[in-house]
Parts: structure tokens; C-alpha cells; sequence
């Protein structure tokens, strides 16, 4: 199947090739050592919506992302990607079929230049031996950086731009291999008001184009203003699904949240302006207790 | 029977030697995460140490051990983590070992200096007791050897789990920053470890050299037997990390048993811990990639293209200037300096656009010597194919370890030098034990190059192309994405980039650019040995890359120079040939941590001049070399292409170790290095 299947691949925004959903994780556990990173994880994202994965420091959040772009293998469960299984796909293959992602600890090439750092992406998803040939995608290139809004850095070089403007790299170094999925791992931190205000519109653009975009956010104006669907991770667990809407409402996050479960007074204490601090990643289990906070 | 006996207790016992040195290595890596290559030389130096206190000096036997094990040795350790390895932990891996590899040449040089070659012997612990046991004598040595050996397994078990320190040990494992938190000492804890590890090595030295002998080399590879040991407890499980040393010393023990005395086999059990270490290496599971920033390497900016182009000119203008008015004797030193070149050219490739280790580069260029030799059609097509043939050879290698990152491949490579070093080189079907081959001289499209000045002038042709080559590979697409990979691996995979062919491929080529220097070389010389690929000669080739600066054209040209200059320095001054290893290693550690090298210097240097002086330097360069008397001629020659090149990548950075030019007064100074082994 697979050969025909990546001939139309180009035209995955209008054809539904499989009925599901494009991204679906299903009882994905993780365990490092005897902590439990991630719990019987189960959620999806779609096409055409922004999904929300939002939770406490060390809740799981980059963990799953981990998992799902093949990093990180998890302990038990499936990660199925346009209906196959990709759990045990090499990272750089699942790229190729079509998922992108940015690092919530930055991992732009910081030798190269701004606009290097996306013409790579471009010729990575060229493939390596089209790399030989001078490369006709400058326009493009350029185009990209505007659209994301960092064109004015882009002779810059990656480690010395700020923190928030290396995050929108990332992404326009993702969108260099127009990928179907979007992983955002705390995209906004970094950025200003009128700058997160922007990028909020860039993202419903982005989903309505067909891709399906996954987040992981702290910043809740953002996430409540830009999300389709939103799961609450505590613990590794989902303790809540919905839209933002119940989210707010939802009294199980209030508790993890601000460790107040009071209903009488929730909508007093709405889930708005939560510290964006970063959380680490899961990679060292004492993090959570000991540096994330 | 009696003998399978014997050769099981003999394999115990080296066995035992093994784990006590691999559990000293284990320590220092997983408390510090600096693999310290140089673990087996410390052993060595201190077993020298060792036999001057008590043989040299005649101390009694166990005031020597004492001194040794515990004040020495320790205060090594001590001297070396916290003023040397302070810090690298965090650094990329190819930093760690380019300081270790430096600490490794500093411990050869500083043995070789104070005890010059001469015979020396160790006598074992109570030498001539011996106790029958199931009808075969074990003698004392033996009984203390593996005694020892479970002294330090349960010490360093209830070191690591009873005492505080231990815990802070382990502790600083997972976490340094977080240890520091909550009022631990990672600094202390690392020096202590180091302390500890570089007694083990001592121990293991001391236990060792009665039959190994008091030998610069023998010892100094028990680094690999080690490294092949603890590799099996991933570098961190010390009980399986005994388990391997054991499996390592009974499988050494039955191959110098039962292996026949005769043919290719019998050259194996020269070779056992290399091969015994491929072959776990080959079992390792995946490696994950590693997440986490890494701040990006300021790196000489290419030079435009007109300057490349007009630089290269002045090169081999100067080359061919200068190469008329030399001796035959300095031409071939000049030609070797071009070799030289061609292969920190490949290191440019590998390690300073790649970001990878390997310690085997001058092996690739006995390969492709041999290739040559064996393909035996001195032209064109013959270079290229002793090139790719060395080039396949390094696929072969990257091969095995291509799930394994950094570390490993930089060890795997090791391996593989000491096995073509030790055992292929020296076969009937390759130089010979002891032997050499006639090469004969380049033809280009039917024109033969006879004379020697033609030759080397052939040589420079083939570092400048190769050069400019690399130039517009690093411009290219392919150089942004070496150069990315170098970076994040971790974000290239997930850009959709397949690393694992793509770090084969980098690999090979730059094996293949050493083969081709090798070929070169072959031709340059007519008859080549064995005995000038040896695996330490890549050493001193990666130590005298980073000095000069392994990230420019500019500082493979300046290393090539110094690299040739090593030996005839050594020659020249017979007394201090030691001291010069030491020099480099000096060198090479306080630059290792800026990639950039001298070469950098010299770009900021010429760019200060520009500014300064602008237009007046400009009319007077190319400043033609004088031809002159043999080695004034060749200091001249050295110059021009200092000169030649530093402009040639003309180019400004910023960062270098603010200190860095305090230990390198100038280019002048620079070519205090080598090669070879000297009088070894």
C-alpha cells in the first residue's frame, strides 16, 4: 500500500485515505525506572483542528510528544499515524510520512544562519542525494520566514536570536517539509502579547489548511483562544478531554491545576493565568520533584 | 586437560587484572561523563613509577606499591580532573576526546622522556612462590592478582552503596546541578573519582607488567581491554562490567593457547580485546538520541570564492618556486607535509564540519597506500580507486557502530587502527612482517612525473583541489546539512534526515580522502612500511589538527607542516623527544575547547592588519619566498604556506579561548610537533 499511498500523498488535505483520525495514541505508557512518565494515554488530533495538551509541570506533556515523533519508546501501547501503526518507525521516517515538530528546549542549528536552518529542513525533506543539487526553493524559503514573521533575522545566526524567535524557526523549519501533523512543544514562550496574539492567528491559518496540530502550551489565553480540543495531562494521565469550554469548567482541573477543587468558587479562579514556567523534560525522573519548580 | 587448566586460570587471572582496570574506568565515566582514553596510559606511566621506586630506587617492594597506589597515583587523578577534565562532561563528545587523547600522548611523552627506551623488568609479587593446586603450580602473583581483584569489586560496592560519598557519587550521575542543590560537592566528588579510577589503572598496571612487560605501548592499549570490558555493563554496571573483563581474559587466554603459531591466526591473539570489542559493540542496543541544546560551534566562515581561488594560486606558485631550490631530502619532508595535509583535510571533513572522532585516519592512509601498491596502476584511475577502496573500508567501519553515536565510533575506530596495525598490515599479503612494498610514481593522463620537485608540486595540486572541494561541499547543501547534523541530531531526525547512512557516508569519505593521501604518499616515498601507519600516529594527527584548527583549509595546510616538522624536531633534539609530545597535548588541551585552532589566530590576525594597514599589505602580498640553503628553504616554504592559506580562508570569528593565543606566540612556534613515535 505503501508506495501508491505516498503518490497521493500530496493531496492528503482533501482525500480521507483512512476513516480515523490522521494521529491516534492509544494506552501509550511510559516508565522510566519505576516512575511512570505517561499512563494508558488515549487521544488524537485531526486534520483541520488545534489540539490542546496542557497539564502540569512534569505532567508528561514533551514525553508524549517524544513518543509520538520517535524519540522516546514507549512501554507499552500504539501510536498510529494515518491508520498504521508507526510505533516502532525510525524518527526520520515518520517525518517523511508527514509529522513535523518543534523543541520545547530549543534545538535549532545554531551554527547556521536563520534562513540556512530552514533551506536544511528544505533539503532534508528534498532527500540527501537531491541535496547535490543547487537548490531552487530561495524564494520559498524567504516567503517562509515572512509568514511566520522572523524575515528580519534571517541572516542572523540561530544562537543568537531570542528565545521566542528561535521558536517560530523551529516552526518555519518544520513547515519547510509541509507536514500533515504539527507537534508545538510550548510555542509562544518567548513571545510578547501582540507577538502570541499573531501567532494564534498563524496557527488557525495553519489548521485550516488541513494540517492537524497538536500543542503543548501553558500559556492558557492562548490555548483557550486557538484550541479546537484540549486533553488535561496530571500525572502522566488524561484526566480531562473536551472543548475549552468544558476545560475551563472541568472541576477534576481546577484541582491539578491549583490544587483547589471548590466548584462554588471555580469560575472565580478560571484556568487564564496560569505560570508559564518550562517544565523539563521527563528525561531525568528526579526532575520532577527536585528542578522543575 | 591439565592445559585447558591452566589456560582457564591464566584467562582468570588476566581476567582479573582486566576488571580492576575497567571498574577504574567505569567510575570516571559514569561520575564525570568523560571517557578517559588516556586510562590506560596513566596504568602504564605509573607501572614506570612503580619500577623506579622499587627496582631504580630499591624501596622495598610494598612502600613502592603504597606510594604508587595511593599518594601518586591519586594526586594524577586529582591533578587531572580538576585542571584539565574540569567541565568536559558537558561538552560535545568529540572535546572529551580530543582532551583525553591529549592526556594519552602528554602520559606517552612525559614516560618517554624521563625513561628513555632501555630494558627494564618488573619481577612479580613474590616471584618464585608458586602452589600446587589440581596438579599445575599458580603462583603467588596470581593468587594476590585475583584477591585484588575481588578487594576492589566489594570496595567499590560498598563504596558506592554504604558510604555518603558514594551516594553523592552516584547521585551526581544522574544530576550534578542537583546534587549541588541540596549541598553535594560535584567538583570534589568528580576529583575523587578520578583519584580512584587513576589508582585502579595504577593497580592494574603494576599487577600486569610481569608479563606484559614495562612496554610504552602494550599498556597503554589496555585502555581497549578495559573499554571492551566495561562496555558490556553499558559503562555503568560494575558487576557485568567483571563479567566482561573475565570473558575477555579467558578468551585471550584459550586464543594464545589453541590459536595455531602459524598464518593470519596466529597474529589474532595480538588483536583479541580489539575484536572482543567490535564484537560487543555490534550487540549494543539503539542509542537514543540525545535532546538538549547545543549551543552552536563558531566556525571560520568560508572564504569568497576569489580569495580561495587566488590563495590556492599563491600556494602553488610558492610550491613550485621554492620546490626547485630544494635537497631531495627536504622535498620528500615537503611531500610529506602535503600527505600530511590531504589527511587533517579529511579531518576538516569529518571532524571539523562533522563533529565525529576518529582514531584511525592515519590506518585509512596505509590503506589506501596498499591499495595502491596492490592495484598497481600508477595513474589517475589507480589513485581513485585506492580511494575508494579505503573509503569502503571506512563504510566497513562506521558500519558496526552506525546505531551507536560519538563515543563509540570514535573507540570502534581505535580498535579497528591496533587490528590493521597488529595483525593486517603485517601480513604476507600486505607489507609484511617488518616488510616493505615499492610504490611507483603517479602517471597523469600518460605523462610520468620522475622528478621528485615535479611530484610534490603534483601533491599541492591535489591538497588544493581537494581543498576547494571542500570549500564548496561545506557551502553546499550537503555542507549545511553536516553542519545541522552536527548540531541537533535529534531535531534532523525529526526534519525526516536518516542519520545512520548519512553519518556512513560522511564517514567513508573522509576515509577516502585519507586513502588518496596515502596513495600519494606511497608514490612520493617508492617504498612504504608498515611501520608508518602505526595507530598512534593518528594521535598526534588529531591532537596537531585541533591546534591548528580542524575547521579551515588554512589549518590542515598549517597542521600538515607541523605534523612533519614532529619527527625531524624529535631527530634534531634526541634529548627532549618526549617533551614535544607534551608540548602538542599542552597545546591541544588548552585549544581543544575552541575547534578553530591557531589558524583561527592567524584569520584574526590578518584582519587586524587589513584594517590597520589595508591597501600597503595588499601590494605587497604574495610576498615570494626566497629560495635559500636546505632547511632555511624549508622554514621559508612552511611560511609561504602559512601565509598562503591563513589568507586563503581569510575570515574572522569571534569567540576562541581568550587565552588561546597567549600559549601560541605564532606560526613560528607552532610546527613543535610530530608524527611518529620517536625512538620507540
Amino acid at each position: 500500500m505503501s508506495s501508491l499511498a505516498e503518490t497521493f500523498a500530496g493531496s492528503h488535505r482533501a482525500s480521507g485515505r483512512h476513516d480515523g483520525p490522521l494521529l491516534e495514541v492509544d494506552h501509550v505508557v511510559v516508565q522510566f525506572g519505576g516512575v511512570t512518565a505517561v499512563n494508558e494515554a488515549c487521544f488524537t488530533a485531526d486534520p483541520g483542528t488545534v489540539t490542546g495538551l496542557i497539564g502540569p509541570n512534569g505532567a508528561g506533556k514533551t514525553t508524549c510528544f517524544n513518543v509520538i515523533s520517535g524519540l522516546q519508546k514507549p512501554t507499552r501501547g500504539t501510536v498510529r499515524f494515518q491508520g498504521k501503526d508507526v510505533s516502532s518507525t525510525p524518527v526520520h521516517r515518520r517525518s517523511k510520512r508527514g509529522m513535523g515538530r518543534t523543541f520545547q528546549r530549543l534545538e535549532a542549528f545554531g551554527s547556521l544562519s536563520v534562513r540556512d536552518n530552514v533551506k536544511v529542513a528544505a533539503d532534508i525533506h528534498r532527500g540527501v542525494l537531491k541535496g547535490f543539487l543547487p537548490g531552487g526553493h530561495g524564494k520559498n524559503i524567504d516567503a517562509l520566514l515572512e509568514r511566520v514573521g522572523i524575515a528580519a533575522y534571517a541572516d542572523e545566526r540561530a544562537d543568537s536570536i531570542p528565545t521566542g524567535t528561535a521558536r517560530l524557526l523551529e516552526l518555519a523549519r518544520c513547515l519547510a517539509g509541509d507536514p500533515k501533523l504539527l507537534l508545538l512543544d510550548e510555542p509562544s514562550s518567548g513571545l510578547d502579547e501582540t507577538e502570541t496574539d499573531a501567532f494564534g492567528d498563524l496557527l488557525r491559518d495553519l489548521a485550516a489548511e488541513g494540517r492537524a496540530i497538536l500543542m503543548v502550551e501553558h500559556d492558557m489565553d492562548l490555548v483557550m483562544a486557538v484550541c479546537d480540543v484540549i486533553h488535561v495531562l496530571d500525572f502522566g494521565s488524561i484526566i480531562a478531554s473536551g472543548d475549552p469550554a468544558t476545560i475551563r469548567r472541568d472541576p477534576a482541573v481546577q484541582k491539578a491545576y491549583l490544587g483547589y477543587s471548590d466548584e462554588a468558587d471555580a469560575d472565580a479562579h478560571t484556568v487564564t493565568d496560569l505560570p508559564a514556567v518550562s517544565d523539563d523534560t521527563m528525561v531525568i525522573p528526579a526532575a520532577r520533584e527536585g528542578v522543575g519548580s | 586437560m591439565s592445559s585447558f587448566l591452566a589456560f582457564t586460570i591464566f584467562g582468570l587471572v588476566s581476567g582479573a587484572a582486566y576488571a580492576i582496570a575497567a571498574s577504574g574506568l567505569v567510575l570516571t565515566y559514569s561520575t564525570t561523563r568523560v571517557f578517559n582514553i588516556a586510562h590506560g596510559a596513566l596504568g602504564m606511566l605509573l607501572s614506570f613509577v612503580f619500577w623506579d621506586f622499587s627496582v631504580r630506587q630499591g624501596m622495598p617492594t610494598l612502600l613502592a606499591l603504597f606510594l604508587v597506589l595511593f599518594v601518586v597515583a591519586p594526586a594524577i587523578g586529582w591533578f587531572l580532573q580538576r585542571f584539565v577534565a574540569r567541565g568536559l562532561g558537558d561538552a560535545p563528545v568529540s572535546v572529551s576526546l580530543v582532551v583525553t587523547v591529549a592526556i594519552l600522548v602528554a602520559t606517552l611523552g612525559l614516560a618517554q622522556q624521563v625513561w628513555p627506551p632501555e630494558a627494564r623488568s618488573v619481577q612479580p609479587f613474590f616471584a618464585g612462590t608458586s602452589y600446587e593446586m589440581f596438579g599445575f603450580f599458580i603462583t603467588a602473583h596470581q593468587i594476590i592478582t585475583i584477591v585484588l581483584s575481588l578487594v576492589v569489586a566489594v570496595g567499590l560496592y560498598v563504596l558506592l552503596n554504604r558510604t555518603r560519598i558514594g551516594t553523592a557519587m552516584r547521585a551526581s550521575v544522574d544530576n550534578p546541578e542537583l546534587l549541588k542543590l541540596f549541598g553535594g560537592q560535584p567538583e570534589r566528588v568528580a576529583a575523587l573519582s578520578w583519584a580512584i579510577g587513576t589508582s585502579l589503572a595504577a593497580l592494574a598496571g603494576v599487577l600486569l607488567v610481569s608479563t606484559v612487560g614495562l612496554d610504552y605501548f602494550a599498556l597503554l592499549l589496555l585502555v581497549i581491554n578495559a573499554f571492551a570490558a566495561a562496555i558490556l555493563g553499558r559503562l555503568q554496571n560494575l558487576p557485568l562490567t567483571f563479567v566482561g573483563a573475565m570473558a575477555l581474559g579467558l578468551v585471550t587466554s584459550y586464543a594464545s593457547g589453541y590459536l595455531p603459531t602459524d598464518g593470519l591466526l596466529n597474529s589474532v591473539r595480538n588483536v583479541v580485546p580489539a575484536l572482543f570489542l567490535f564484537a560487543v559493540i555490534v550487540l549494543m542496543p539503539q542509542a537514543q538520541l540525545r535532546i538538549g541544546q547545543v549551543k552552536g560551534i563558531v566556525s571560520a566562515p568560508l572564504p569568497s570564492p576569489f580569495k580561495a581561488l587566488s590563495w590556492s594560486g599563491a600556494l602553488l606558485l610558492g610550491v613550485a618556486l621554492v620546490a626547485g631550490a630544494l635537497s631531495e631530502a627536504n622535498l620528500l619532508l615537503v611531500g610529506t607535509a602535503a600527505t600530511y595535509a590531504i589527511v587533517m583535510l579529511s579531518l576538516v571533513l569529518l571532524t571539523g564540519y562533522g563533529g565525529h572522532v576518529s582514531l584511525a585516519q592515519i590506518t585509512f592512509v596505509g590503506v589506501g597506500a596498499l591499495a595502491y601498491i596492490k592495484i598497481d596502476s600508477p595513474n589517475l584511475v589507480g589513485l581513485l580507486l585506492a580511494g575508494l577502496v579505503a573509503a569502503g573500508v571506512g563504510a566497513l567501519v562506521a558500519l558496526p557502530v552506525i546505531r551507536l553515536t560519538g563515543l563509540y565510533l570514535a573507540l570502534a575506530t581505535l580498535a579497528f587502527a591496533v587490528i590493521m596495525d597488529r595483525m593486517i598490515f603485517q601480513a604476507d599479503f600486505a607489507f609484511g612482517f617488518n616488510g616493505s612494498l615499492s610504490a611507483e610514481r603517479l602517471s597523469i593522463l600518460g605523462y610520468q612525473v620522475d622528478s621528485t620537485a615535479g611530484y610534490v608540486w603534483v601533491m599541492a595540486v591535489f591538497f588544493v583541489l581537494m581543498g576547494l572541494a571542500l570549500l564548496v561541499v561545506r557551502a553546499g547543501p550537503l555542507g549545511r546539512m553536516l553542519v545541522a547534523l552536527r548540531d541537533s541530531p535529534a531535531a534532523c531526525g525529526t526534519l525526516g534526515l536518516d542519520q545512520r547512512w548519512f553519518r556512513v557516508g560522511l564517514f567513508a569519505a573522509s576515509a577516502g580522502m585519507a586513502g588518496i593521501a596515502g596513495a600519494l604518499y606511497a608514490g612520493l616515498r617508492g617504498t612504504v612500511g608498515a611501520a608508518e601507519f602505526q595507530f598512534f600516529g593518528s594521535f598526534t594527527l588529531l591532537l596537531l589538527a585541533v591546534v591548528f584548527g580542524v575547521t579551515s583549509v588554512t589549518g590542515a595546510a598549517l597542521g600538515g607542516v607541523g605534523l612533519m616538522m614532529l619527527p625531524v624536531l624529535q631527530a634534531d633534539y634526541p634529548g627532549i623527544a618526549g617533551l614535544f609530545f607534551v608540548v602538542i597535548a599542552v597545546g591541544a588541551i588548552l585549544l581543544a575547547r575552541d575547534p578553530n585552532g591557531l589558524a583561527n589566530q592567524l584569520f584574526r590576525l590578518g584582519r587586524l592588519l587589513d584594517r590597520r594597514f589595508g591597501n600597503r599589505i595588499r601590494e605587497r602580498i604574495p610576498v615570494l619566498p626566497v629560495p635559500g640553503g636546505s632547511l632555511g628553504g624549508m622554514r621559508e616554504q612552511a611560511r609561504a604556506e602559512h601565509d598562503a592559506n591563513a589568507a586563503a580562508d581569510q575570515s574572522l570569528t569571534t569567540v576562541g579561548l581568550g587565552g588561546g593565543a597567549a600559549t601560541t606566540p605564532g606560526p613560528d612556534q607552532g610546527p613543535a610537533e610530530n608524527k611518529e613515535p620517536a625512538g620507540v
